[in-house]
C-alpha cells in the first residue's frame, strides 16, 4: 500500500503552496533567535526527549536484537546486546544463494529507476503546466490532480489484469510502470517551475534560437533541480515503501522488493523460528540505506502545507 | 544518491511532438502551440494507461458476473454476462465486509486523532523558544517515516511477542498478568500503534513547516503583552496553522480506510488478524485467493467512493466551521 505522496492541490481556500526557497526551511531552525537568555523550559524538552525515546526505541531494539542467536532472541533481556551480528549476517547472506540481497538490489532498482523516471515525467509535464497557456490547460490539470485522491486498491486489481493481459505480470515491468505516474510529482514541479524559471529567460532562450525541448533540458532543468530532488525522495520513499503493488504483480520471489521479501520471511518462520534472526537482521540491514538517505538529505524535506502528504 | 538531473541531458531532445512539429509547421509558433503537449504526453499516457483505464475495468467489472451452466466444466460452461447491481448489494450485505468496515472505522478514530494530536503538540514544540534538543528531537521522530510500513510492522511484531517484549519483564517484575497484543480487541491497539509510530512525524513536519512561516511579528506583540507560551500557541499559532492540519487529517483519513500492509504483515504472528480482517485484505482474498474478481471490483469501488466522501465532507465540514467568516 503505502500510497505516500497522497497531497492535493488544497481544496482548503487560503492554503499557500510549497514554494522553494532555495534551502530547507525545515533545517534552518529558530537557533539565531533562541536568545541565550531565555529560560529553558524542561517539561517542553521532556516531551519532546519522551517522543524521540518512543520513536527511537524500535530501531534500538532491532539493533540489539540483530546481535542476538535464535535462542538468544526469547530468553535473555530486551536490550542486552550479545556477539552473533556476524553469524546472523552470513546466515542471512547464505540464505537460498544470498536473495537477501537480491531483494535488496531489486528495491534500488525498482526506487531507483522508477523515481528517476517519474521526476522526469513530472518535470516535463510540470514546466509544460507552468510556461505555456493552452486550451484545455485547467481541464488537464485538475484531471492529473485528482488521480491523487484515488485509493490504490481501486487500481491494483485491474493493474493486474491489464497487465496479465500483456504478459507483464511477475516481470520488473509490472512494478515500474505503474509506478512512473505521480500527480503529486506533477502538482510540485507546476509550482517548481512556476517559482523558479523566469518568463524572461525562457524567451531569453528562444531568442537565441533554442528549441522548446533543449530550452526545458538545458535551461528550465538546472533550475528546477532543488525542488526535482524533493519530488524524487517522495517518490523514491513512495516505492521504497509500496506493498501493495509488488505483493499482486509478482509471484517470482527472485523478483521481490525488500518488503515482500521479509514479510514471506516471516510468514515462513511461524512455522519455522530458526527464520526469526534473519527476518530481524534483514530488516536492520534494509533501513540502513533509507535512514541514511534520510540523514544526509534532510534539507530537502520541505513540506509545506500544499504538499501536504502522510505514509499509509 | 543519484540526482535526477544527471541523466537529463542525456534524454535532451526525446519529447516526440516537439521535435516532429519542426517539420510540418516551420513557424514558431506553430511549434510553440504543440510544445505543451508534447511535454506533457508521457504524463497523459501513463495517467490513461494505469489510472483511467484501470478505474474505468474496475467500474466495468463490477457490473459483470459469471454465470455457470451446468456442472461447470468444459469451455463454454462459464461466461460472463451482466449482473446489475447483485455484486453491490451482495458485497453491501456480507456480514464480514460490514465488520471490516467497523473496525476500519474504530482503527481511524483511534489512528488519526492521536497521531495528528501528537504531531501537533511535538511541532508546536519545536516552534517554541524554551524548548531544548529539538535538532535531536525532530530528527529522531522524523526517523519511522524511513521505515517501510512492513519493516516497523515487523519490529513491533517481536515487541508485543511476551518472549521479546521489555513490557513484559517489566509486569513479570511488578508480578502483574499482561494482556497479550495479540489476542482479542486489543491486536487493534498493536496495530493502530504501529500506524501512530510511522505517521506522527511525517505529519509533524508538515505542521512544523507551516508554523515556521508564521511572521515573528504577529505573536512578538502578544509576548510582550505577557501572553504565556502557551497562549501564543493555542491562540495566535494554531488557528493560523489550521489549514495543514485540516490536510494531514484528510490524508491521513484516507490512508486510514486503505490499511493493509501493517495487519497483512502481522497475521502470522496473531490468530487474531483474519484474512478479511480490513476491507483492503478482503479485496485482496476475494481477487486473488477465491479468484472472485467481479466482487472484489465491486468492493474496491465502494471503497473508492466512501473514500472520496468521506474526504470531502471532512473538507466541507471544516471549511464551513473554520473559514466562514471568510465569505
Amino acid at each position: 500500500m503505502t500510497m505516500l505522496s497522497s497531497p492535493s492541490a488544497g481544496p482548503v481556500p487560503g492554503g499557500s503552496a510549497a514554494v522553494p526557497d532555495g534551502e530547507g526551511s525545515v533545517s534552518r531552525g529558530r537557533s539565531g533567535r533562541r536568545s541565550a537568555g531565555e529560560r529553558p523550559s524542561a517539561v517542553a524538552t521532556g516531551i519532546l526527549l519522551l517522543g524521540a525515546l518512543y520513536c527511537l526505541l524500535p530501531v534500538v531494539w532491532v539493533v540489539v536484537a540483530s546481535t542476538k542467536s535464535g535462542s538468544e532472541l526469547f530468553s535473555t533481556f530486551t536490550f542486552a546486546p550479545s556477539t552473533h551480528l556476524l553469524d546472523n549476517v552470513a546466515d542471512l547472506d547464505a540464505y537460498r544463494d544470498g536473495l537477501f540481497w537480491r531483494w535488496m538490489a531489486n528495491t534500488a532498482l525498482y526506487a531507483g529507476v522508477g523515481a528517476l523516471l517519474s521526476t522526469l515525467v513530472s518535470a516535463m509535464a510540470g514546466y509544460g503546466l507552468a510556461k505555456y497557456t493552452f486550451a484545455g490547460k485547467n481541464t488537464v490539470f485538475n484531471l492529473l490532480l485528482a488521480g491523487v485522491l484515488v485509493p490504490a486498491i481501486v487500481l491494483a486489481i485491474p493493474q493486474y489484469l491489464l497487465l496479465a493481459e500483456l504478459e507483464l505480470t511477475n516481470t520488473y515491468w509490472s512494478v515500474l510502470l505503474p509506478s512512473i505516474v505521480s500527480p503529486y510529482g506533477i502538482y510540485l514541479a507546476r509550482i517548481y517551475a512556476g517559482a523558479s524559471v523566469p518568463d524572461e529567460i525562457v524567451e531569453a532562450a528562444r531568442t537565441d534560437g533554442a528549441g522548446e525541448s533543449r530550452t526545458f533540458f538545458q535551461v528550465a532543468v538546472p533550475m528546477m533541480v532543488p525542488g526535482l530532488v524533493t519530488v524524487f525522495l517522495f517518490q523514491f520513499v513512495a516505492i521504497w515503501n509500496n506493498f501493495m503493488l509488488p505483493y499482486i504483480m509478482l509471484g517470482d520471489d527472485r523478483l521481490f522488493p525488500i518488503t515482500v521479501g521479509l514479510s514471506g520471511l516471516l510468514n515462513q518462520g511461524a512455522s519455522q523460528p530458526a527464520l526469526y534472526t534473519l527476518v530481524i537482521t534483514g530488516a536492520l540491514l534494509s533501513i540502513i540505506p533509507l535512514v541514511a538517505l534520510f540523514l544526509t538529505l534532510q534539507r530537502f524535506w520541505r513540506v509545506d502545507l500544499a504538499a501536504g502528504a502522510v505514509k499509509s | 544518491m543519484t540526482s535526477p538531473t544527471t541523466t537529463a541531458p542525456a534524454r535532451a531532445g526525446r519529447p516526440a511532438v516537439a521535435t516532429a512539429t519542426r517539420t510540418t509547421g516551420p513557424s514558431t509558433s506553430g511549434r510553440r502551440r504543440l510544445a505543451p503537449w508534447g511535454f506533457l504526453a508521457p504524463a497523459i499516457v501513463l495517467f490513461v494507461l494505469f489510472l483511467a483505464l484501470p478505474i474505468a475495468y474496475a467500474v466495468y467489472l463490477s457490473f459483470r458476473t459469471e454465470k455457470v451452466s451446468g456442472l461447470g466444466l468444459g469451455a463454454g460452461a462459464r461466461t460472463e454476462v451482466w449482473a446489475g447491481l447483485s455484486n453491490y448489494a451482495s458485497a453491501l450485505g456480507d456480514p464480514e465486509f460490514l465488520a471490516s468496515v467497523g473496525r476500519v472505522a474504530l482503527y481511524g478514530l483511534i489512528v488519526v486523532p492521536t497521531m495528528l494530536g501528537l504531531a501537533l503538540v511535538f511541532a508546536l514544540l519545536l516552534d517554541a523558544r524554551r524548548s531544548r534538543a529539538t535538532t535531536f528531537s525532530r530528527t529522531a521522530i522524523f526517523l519511522p517515516y524511513a521505515v517501510p510500513a512492513v519493516i516497523s510492522s515487523l519490529l513491533w511484531g517481536f515487541l508485543y511477542l511476551p518472549g521479546v517484549s521489555p513490557f513484559y519483564d517489566v509486569f513479570d517484575a511488578l508480578g502483574w498478568d499482561v494482556p497479550s497484543l495479540f489476542e482479542g480487541d486489543l491486536v487493534m491497539f498493536a496495530v493502530a500503534n504501529i500506524a501512530v509510530w510511522g505517521g506522527t512525524g511525517f505529519n509533524m513536519i508538515v505542521i512544523y513547516t507551516a508554523l515556521k512561516a508564521i511572521p515573528s511579528e504577529l505573536y512578538e506583540a502578544a509576548e510582550l503583552d505577557g501572553a504565556s507560551q502557551v497562549a501564543v500557541a493555542t491562540r495566535i499559532k494554531v488557528p493560523i496553522v489550521l489549514p495543514s492540519i485540516i490536510m494531514t487529517s484528510v490524508f491521513s483519513m484516507i490512508a486510514t480506510l486503505q490499511v493493509f500492509a501493517e495487519p497483512t504483515t502481522l497475521r502470522p504472528l496473531s490468530n487474531a488478524i483474519s484474512t478479511t480482517w480490513t476491507p483492503l485484505m478482503k479485496v485482496y482474498r476475494d481477487a486473488f485467493t477465491r479468484g472472485d474478481l467481479y466482487s472484489a471490483a465491486a468492493t474496491s469501488v465502494i471503497i473508492a467512493v466512501a473514500t472520496f466522501v468521506l474526504s470531502f465532507g471532512f473538507l466541507r465540514l471544516v471549511q464551513s466551521r473554520a473559514f466562514g467568516q471568510e465569505k
